[in-house]
């Protein structure tokens, strides 16, 4: 074998670091979406890796709709402290108290949808021109169709049949006034990529993604873990079991799965074998057929 | 996946990109669900989503095209939009599959999916042969430069498995392949997408066939050589300085090698200033290394303090790439809302810099489906392909597009909507 082999994680380091270095050139301000799951742990670690020995040459971005895992805020804070990075939260309690949003009623409420106004809002309050994000083309497959330099008229809105195309490793971030790209250097991993790059590079993580004991109350179908925003209904009951996350969201709308995959060996043993995809817990997604195309349509990450 | 998977061997796997393309009703989604279902690479809620779909739509079958065709307009009208991008894996290698729609954007979809690819398959309906269409894809895949073709002659349970209809195909395509000269390696593959015959198991229909499965070949294929190893190549995409008072006085070139290999001590030039240094460390947050090589992101330090900054390139002395303002290439026309004629003016970005061109000459366009000359009509229109002349306004560092896909290509954009309007491939 020649010794120039680039295994495929590090293709996709590689094409990843290079996208958040032209999004760095290109744009004036850019800003990193930072949740404090895994996804965006993995683009703050790359970050890091594309700009080192310098700091990061732009801020970090939480839109927090304070239903969050309190462990993921705790990560959240400790994290950015740790990589001396710039943090900016935008509470989606805010846009409600100044009414610019409207909670959901009932037992399926969410504040996920209600994200899509704080975040253009922090957006514009920021003057951010890119957003970068970690969004996967394999989450869900509106998302297939997403492009690394994703445009957003200056409504923020994504036009999916007028995109630009993307060939070789050339990017095209210009725009016009009040214009911005959301930007995409994850487009190419996987569920499993990622999780084998945590592994690979050694990447701690809050501690939700790995196997505990929790209190859950099962709701159409998904595990909701129990808390101060989800509380069992007259006709449910909780039951402890020992369960992950896949993935971390809102505790309203994020579902667990019993597992007892408690190290990054055994997650990965178990996303090899998964029969589900990592949404199939996102009860955000099962709205309707086209409901993460509609809420990118008009905003959404 | 397989149950026994282990995680050291995750770690160890390569990459292949490839396109599919094939005209409508040859059979593309079929093969794909089926790469995906056999290599069992689905998740069962996204075959439910898909079973469900198909249902509400009234298909008899389960449409595996939904799995590809994401958005809205595509589920309700039935076609493919855009490129969509799909990711499968076996415990050998990473496959990103650019899915290229066979309908008006045609010409524009293949192009842009071929860009990135390795290899290429080509779908081939056993009942009709080699077609006109397969004739374009071919080209387009020799005109992108993919090294690797595989021509799956698909629905060979329609002419009873037959060897003779196989053959005549293949003696078909390698006349018509005898005509570009970028395809180094091409292989012809029986299948029943529909059934699964060679598509990952071995089909039991067609003993007469000695070849590999298509999965085993997309597996096993060798795409080392694909990079540009030879003329080393560094466009400068961002300069690192921390002003930090443990890095006071660090000054970094991060970029990704576009080709070659760069090592300490190496002796280098820097276009277009034409100093000269040497490499003094390459760097990561990992600590530093003992070489870089296409397609890496890394970080470079040199010798001598001079003036750098994005759009440069930083190049082995003693293997100068190409300089000049007037550029001779390939281009495929983008836009359906403009077309471009003789003396159109547009931004052009080749690497990490940014140009003016004019076109100075339109000098033919091709009839891609029987590769003639077309020099009656030069104005290109969405989709087409020809030879221009340009003219930058600055000097552009390049190597042709056959020597290395990275420092030989470009794109058009138009100065007044910001579209990408065409892609360019220097001669």
């Amino acid at each position: 074998m020649n010794s120039y082999r680039v295994t495929h994680l590090k293709q996709l380091e590689s094409e990843a670091i290079y996208i958040l270095r032209e999004t760095a050139a290109q744009f004036e301000k850019p800003g990193l979406l930072f949740s404090g799951g895994k996804d965006s742990i993995v683009m703050a670690h790359l970050a890091r890796k594309a700009f080192w020995p310098a700091r990061l040459p732009f801020p970090l971005l939480h839109v927090d709709t304070g239903h969050n895992f309190p462990e993921t805020i705790e990560f959240r804070d400790r994290y950015v402290k740790e990589i001396n990075a710039d943090l900016t939260v935008a509470l989606v309690q805010d846009s409600i108290d100044q009414g610019k949003a409207i909670e959901e009623k009932g037992i399926h409420a969410s504040r996920n949808k209600l994200q899509t106004v704080t975040l253009l809002d922090a957006i514009e309050d920021c003057g951010f021109d890119a957003c970068l994000g970690g969004g996967r083309r394999d989450e869900e497959k509106a998302r297939a169709k997403e492009r690394f330099f994703s445009h957003r008229d200056d409504f923020g809105q994504w036009d999916p049949k007028n995109q630009r195309p993307e060939l070789w490793n050339i990017f095209n971030g210009r725009k016009h006034h009040g214009e911005h790209f959301r930007i995409f250097p994850l487009s190419n991993w996987t569920e499993m990529d990622v999780w084998q790059y945590l592994k690979l590079e050694d990447i701690e993580l809050p501690n939700l993604y790995f196997a505990h004991d929790r209190e859950v109350v099962r709701r159409s179908g998904t595990l909701l873990a129990v808390s101060d925003v989800v509380q069992p209904q007259a006709d449910e009951t909780t039951e402890t079991l020992q369960v992950r996350f896949r993935t971390i969201g809102d505790m309203t709308c994020t579902g667990a799965v019993e597992s007892d995959a408690d190290t990054i060996d055994k997650v990965i043993q178990e996303v090899a074998t998964a029969r589900q995809t990592e949404r199939g817990t996102r009860s955000d997604d099962k709205r309707s057929e086209t409901a993460m195309e509609d809420r990118k349509r008009e905003g959404y990450f | 996946m397989t149950e026994e998977t282990d995680t050291q061997g995750y770690l160890d796997m390569d990459l292949l990109r490839f396109t599919t393309a094939g005209s409508v009703d040859d059979g593309k989604s079929t093969l794909i669900g089926r790469l995906l279902y056999d290599s069992k690479n689905l998740f069962e809620d996204q075959l439910e989503a898909v079973e469900e779909s198909s249902r509400q739509r009234g298909d008899e079958n389960v449409n595996l095209a939904l799995l590809t065709d994401g958005l809205k307009a595509e589920r309700e009208q039935g076609i493919t939009i855009d490129v969509a991008y799909r990711y499968f894996a076996t415990p050998k290698r990473k496959f990103i599959i650019a899915d290229t729609p066979g309908h008006i954007q045609y010409t524009r979809n293949m192009v842009t999916g071929a860009s990135t690819a390795n290899l290429a398959i080509i779908l081939v309906d056993a009942r009709h042969g080699v077609i006109e269409q397969t004739c374009r894809h071919a080209f387009i895949a020799d005109l992108l430069r993919i090294r690797h073709v595989v021509v799956a002659v698909n629905k060979m349970d329609l002419v009873d498995h037959s060897e003779e209809a196989f053959d005549k195909i293949v003696s078909q395509f390698k006349e018509f392949a005898s005509r570009l000269d970028n395809i180094v390696d091409m292989t012809f593959i029986p299948i029943s997408a529909l059934n699964g015959d060679n598509v990952v198991d071995p089909s039991e229909n067609m003993p007469w066939y000695e070849g590999t499965t298509l999965l085993y070949h997309l597996e096993t294929v060798y795409i080392g050589s694909d990079q540009n190893h030879v003329e080393a190549r560094f466009p400068v995409q961002w300069v690192i300085r921390p002003h930090s008072e443990k890095y006071h006085d660090f000054r970094g070139y991060g970029g990704r090698v576009a080709g070659g290999v760069f090592k300490p001590g190496d002796a280098i030039t820097v276009q277009p200033s034409g100093f000269t240094s040497k490499i003094k460390s390459i760097e990561s947050m990992d600590g530093p290394l003992e070489e870089a090589y296409a397609p890496l992101s890394t970080t470079i330090t040199l010798e001598d303090e001079i003036d750098i900054s994005r759009g440069d390139m930083i190049v082995k002395a003693n293997n100068p790439p190409h300089k000049g303002q007037e550029i001779e290439a390939m281009i495929c026309w983008f836009s359906d809302s403009k077309n471009l004629v003789g003396r159109s003016k547009f931004i052009l970005r080749h690497t990490t810099k940014e140009v003016k061109a004019v076109v100075q000459e339109v000098r033919y366009k091709i009839n891609i489906n029987t590769l003639h000359k077309v020099e009656d009509d030069l104005e290109f229109k969405l989709n087409d392909i020809g030879r221009i002349k340009l003219r930058t306004s600055g000097p552009l560092f390049y190597d042709s597009y056959k020597k290395n896909r990275v420092t030989g290509s470009f794109i058009l954009i138009d100065e007044q909507s910001n579209e990408t309007v065409a892609a360019g491939m220097i001669l």
